[in-house]
């Protein structure tokens, strides 16, 4: 068979003559606009925040200088009110992520040993109220839970209390509006790792001899700790950081590290202190990641959530 | 006679400052069937990439057809590539995949059309046009890969490792193949494996390399009966390879005796490295052997036993088809012409590492 | 003993799934009261969907919201699956530096990136309003982008770009030929998850938006203290309906494609 060439000479002409010109590319290059992009709007803002909390600044007298003023302000040990709203916040949001763990993980397990058909029409439903509004889910709460609200009316109505009973504006009721809008991300990372076990484990742990609370606490929980830490994350950090949760169901009464950030950038407009905060917030977050990353591997931070 | 169609000069690379290609030169002639062997990080799939187009080299120059191609982008080659697990584009169907190259030269359709049939003609799949790619097996799907690499019509066709993921009947049958479809398409196969037998069985030319550096160019002949170092001699095929003396041209002592052989050129009492291959050596009663040793171990292979017999200062491997019996005596014998004496070198490096 | 453990389970589903469901049964609900109290039932009514369209404030939020949201995710699947397949290239090194920096505003906290954004934008002198509103949502819009992108290379044969080339394709014929078909599933989860995100962000939005620009989140904010007006019920009672739909369409979609595709 002779040589195969759809047009043999030109082509072998063309082909030698484009051979010269030199047009180096390479894939990597299209990530350079989100390169620049995430520079610009991911690095500089961090590190204008890191600026803030280290340098004052007077707009009149236009001065500008180094400064432990801002973190001066939150590590004042005779009068540690910063310190102690960080500490409620950190407080709250634990045992909020605790109370979410205890409560999502037999769900979680549940869900996972349901059929798949079944199961996927379920955690489709467990996704669907994170799609309303979240605002407006945690004000539907307080039409329930307020004195003249759902709750107490209809207990009053069946006899069990004479006057309302106070849901409302306390601590009770801040970590129940966590553990509300949080419960998902604490089921959906573990229940994602469930599905992923591969059930001849389990058969093999009872073949082995094991009963079912010693399969499930030598090799069901172990293997699905990726999710366990993940969903800790996805709780925690969210209810470290939460404004609103506490603002709407708290009142004024709780404040949190959200909320003294928010009224330094929004109300007092003391940048400086603000962005000190922030940067306190920023290194407990590194450190709560430092602590639960040893158990994530494969979880992406998305955690499988949407689809 | 043989044209020379590709030439690498010098040609170096690193990734991440570690070097795996050291200033490397090969000749590759029109129409020939030329294997990268070695094994797996001594450089031949990075030697077949530049070649391709994929990497650049460091330093070095690359000419195709006497031209400098360094800096050419593979869609400007006129070589292409049957990748490792094949890279079929699981969105388009087997006619639409051998159609692409053809397609995105914006070809007439009749001629892509007749080119596609001729093509899957070529490598034995006519019927299969509408198929999809998943839904092949792994010997379908490497013939569709090779038709989508020929229909445009290169001048070099480089296989990387294109058989690695097939079972073993399979890769058989497809080594035949592979040397009938180079025939009839009339052009320049580069193969990489790190199959000694694959090299051996199709192979016009085959380049031993390790680590970034080419052992030996020659013929599956010239490789596995001469080869030209320890290393070659271990990769291609089993080796004993023991430590001696040469004291002078066709003179070499090992194991505890002298022997006459057929090397020369070696310095006065130079320390080397003897080589001899299994089924070189016969076993003999004890009393006739040159040298002798207890039998360790016998295992049946089908054609031939493995038997390992310790000498007390060596083990030997012996292949042959009479069996002896583990623990007794034998004696071994070898003829001149199958001492293969080899300078000591750093392939004892790649030994100690395996 | 078997069937009680499956009556367990089925009670405290239950009972999780009235927690998660109440309020918004309730707001649901509310959306149809006649009487504007929140505590109280005045009967059945229409008039709050009435309302709502003629309501400017709420009408020009949902405005505000779906053209932030849309835009937003558009430019970040753009630029994110851009971002993607460049990353998914790179060496190790440049590689590892450029996905933790993508990880930030998802690791984060919602309330820090707001306020490393406002704070940018005032020192840059961006004005607050649309812009900065779009800017910040691609910026934490384009790292889900990215992430739900990411696997889809990584399963993709990775040498199918080059198998393009090899067959004469141009980089850019070669993406647009081979690899984006390939990533095409990644690239709608993730334009459909910068879309939801972007609806339901409240805390970076609240951070960068200015004075008259609102969108439904921050409308609904400032209407808390004053009591949140029904027909805010009544919209998102819609919003929920029209979601509900569109997921169940798009499952039963992808769930025949999977059965077509397992033939």
């Amino acid at each position: 068979m002779s040589r195969r060439r759809l047009n043999p000479e030109a082509e072998a002409a063309s082909a030698r003559a484009k051979m010269h010109k030199k047009p180096k590319f390479r894939l990597s290059f299209v990530a350079l606009p989100y390169c620049v992009y995430a520079l610009i709007f991911v690095v500089v803002p961090m590190v204008l925040v890191l600026v803030y909390s280290f340098f004052y600044h007077y707009e009149n007298g236009g001065s500008f200088g180094f400064t432990w003023e801002f973190f001066a302000r939150f590590f004042n040990f005779s009068d540690p009110v910063y310190m102690q709203v960080l500490w409620r916040s950190v407080w709250i949001a634990l045992v909020s992520t605790l109370i979410c763990l205890v409560i999502g993980y037999p769900m979680a397990y549940i869900l996972s040993r349901m059929k798949p058909r079944i199961r996927g029409i379920v955690s489709f439903l467990f996704v669907l109220p994170m799609w309303m509004n979240f605002l407006l889910r945690t004000y539907a709460w307080m039409t329930i839970l307020e004195n003249t609200g759902i709750l107490n009316t209809a207990l009053q109505a069946i006899g069990l209390t004479d006057k309302p009973i106070q849901f409302m504006y306390s601590t009770g009721s801040v970590i129940f509006g966590n553990v509300y809008n949080f419960l998902p991300f604490m089921i959906l990372p573990i229940y994602n790792t469930l599905i992923k076990l591969d059930g001849s484990m389990v058969e093999a742990s009872g073949d082995l001899g094991a009963s079912f609370g010693q399969t499930f606490r030598r090799v069901i929980f172990p293997l699905s700790l990726p999710g366990v830490s993940s969903g800790i994350m996805m709780t925690f950090m969210p209810a470290l950081t939460t404004f609103i949760v506490s603002r709407l169901l708290g009142g004024s009464k709780i404040s949190l590290i959200g909320d003294t950030i928010e009224k330094q950038f929004l109300s007092t407009g003391d940048y400086g202190f603000g962005s000190a905060l922030s940067v306190i917030l920023m290194v407990l977050t590194l450190l709560a990641m430092a602590v639960m990353g040893k158990y994530e591997k494969e979880q992406s931070a998305t955690g499988g959530l949407l689809m | 006679m043989a044209k020379e169609l590709i030439r690498l000069e010098k040609v170096s690379m690193a990734y991440d400052g570690e070097e795996v290609l050291k200033s490397i030169d090969l000749t590759i002639n029109d129409k020939e069937f030329l294997t990268l062997l070695g094994p797996s990080g001594c450089g031949k799939t990075t030697t077949l990439r530049i070649i391709g187009g994929f990497e650049t080299p460091k330093s070095g120059n690359v000419y195709f057809d006497g031209v400098r191609i360094n800096d050419v982008p593979p869609y400007k080659r006129r070589v292409n590539t049957v990748f490792q697990r094949y890279a079929l584009f699981p969105h388009l169907n087997v006619a639409e995949n051998v159609a692409f190259g053809l397609r995105v030269a914006k070809r007439p359709k009749k001629e892509i059309n007749e080119r596609v049939s001729e093509m899957l003609a070529l490598v034995g799949l006519r019927g299969y046009e509408h198929r999809d790619v998943s839904q092949l097996s792994g010997g379908q799907q490497q013939r569709v890969a090779i038709a989508r690499a020929l229909a445009v019509g290169p001048e070099v066709l480089l296989l990387d490792e294109p058989l690695g993921a097939l079972d073993l009947k399979l890769r058989k049958d497809m080594q035949t193949e592979l040397k009938r479809i180079q025939q009839q398409a009339g052009i320049t196969f580069i193969y990489v494996t790190h199959d000694q037998e694959e090299a051996l069985t199709m192979s016009d030319t085959v380049v031993v390399m390790n680590e970034g550096t080419i052992q030996q160019i020659g013929t599956p002949i010239d490789i596995y009966n001469e080869p030209q170092n320890a290393f070659v001699a271990d990769f291609i095929g089993e080796s004993n390879i023991v430590d001696g003396v040469m004291h002078h041209d066709f003179d070499v002592s090992f194991a505890g005796g002298r022997f006459v052989c057929v090397d020369k050129g070696f310095a006065k009492d130079e320390p080397v490295d003897v080589v001899i291959r299994p089924e070189d050596i016969d076993c003999v009663p004890e009393s006739e052997g040159m040298w002798s040793g207890t039998v360790e171990s016998i295992v049946f292979k089908g054609v031939h036993y493995e038997i390992l017999v310790d000498s007390g200062d060596a083990r030997w491997m012996i292949h042959s088809t009479d069996p002896q019996t583990p623990g007794s005596r034998v004696g071994m014998k070898i003829t001149p012409d199958d001492i293969h004496i080899m300078h000591k070198s750093d392939a004892k490096v790649w030994e100690e590492e395996k | 003993m078997k069937r009680f453990v499956k009556g367990m389970k089925g009670a405290y589903s239950a009972l999780i799934f009235l927690f998660l469901y109440a309020p918004i049964a309730v707001m649901i609900t509310f959306s149809f009261n006649a009487s504007k109290s929140r505590g109280t039932w005045g009967g059945f009514s229409l008039k709050w969907y009435i309302e709502l369209f003629g309501d400017a404030r709420i009408m020009q939020a949902l405005g505000n919201t779906l053209f932030i949201a849309i835009t937003a995710a558009l430019l970040a699947t753009i630029i994110g699956t851009a971002a993607a397949i460049g990353i998914n290239a790179m060496r190790r090194v440049p590689q590892g530096i450029v996905m933790n920096v993508s990880y930030l505003p998802v690791l984060n906290a919602d309330i820090v990136t707001g306020v490393s954004l406002l704070i940018l934008f005032v020192s840059v002198g961006i004005p607050l309003g649309r812009i900065s509103l779009l800017l910040a949502h691609m910026t934490f819009n384009i790292p889900y982008v990215i992430l739900s992108v990411m696997p889809k290379l990584k399963q993709m044969n990775k040498h199918a770009y080059e198998a393009a080339l090899d067959l004469g394709c141009t980089p850019l014929s070669a993406i647009v030929k081979v690899v984006l078909p390939e990533i095409m599933p990644g690239v709608v989860t993730g334009a459909i998850l910068a879309f939801t995100l972007s609806i339901d962000d409240f805390v970076i939005s609240f951070f960068t938006t200015g004075a008259g620009v609102g969108t439904l989140s921050t409308e609904i904010y400032s209407q808390v203290r004053r009591g949140v007006k029904p027909s805010m019920n009544a919209l998102s009672a819609i919003m929920f309906v029209v979601v509900l739909i569109l997921l169940i369409v798009i499952n039963i979609r992808s769930s025949k494609d999977n059965r077509q595709a397992s033939k």
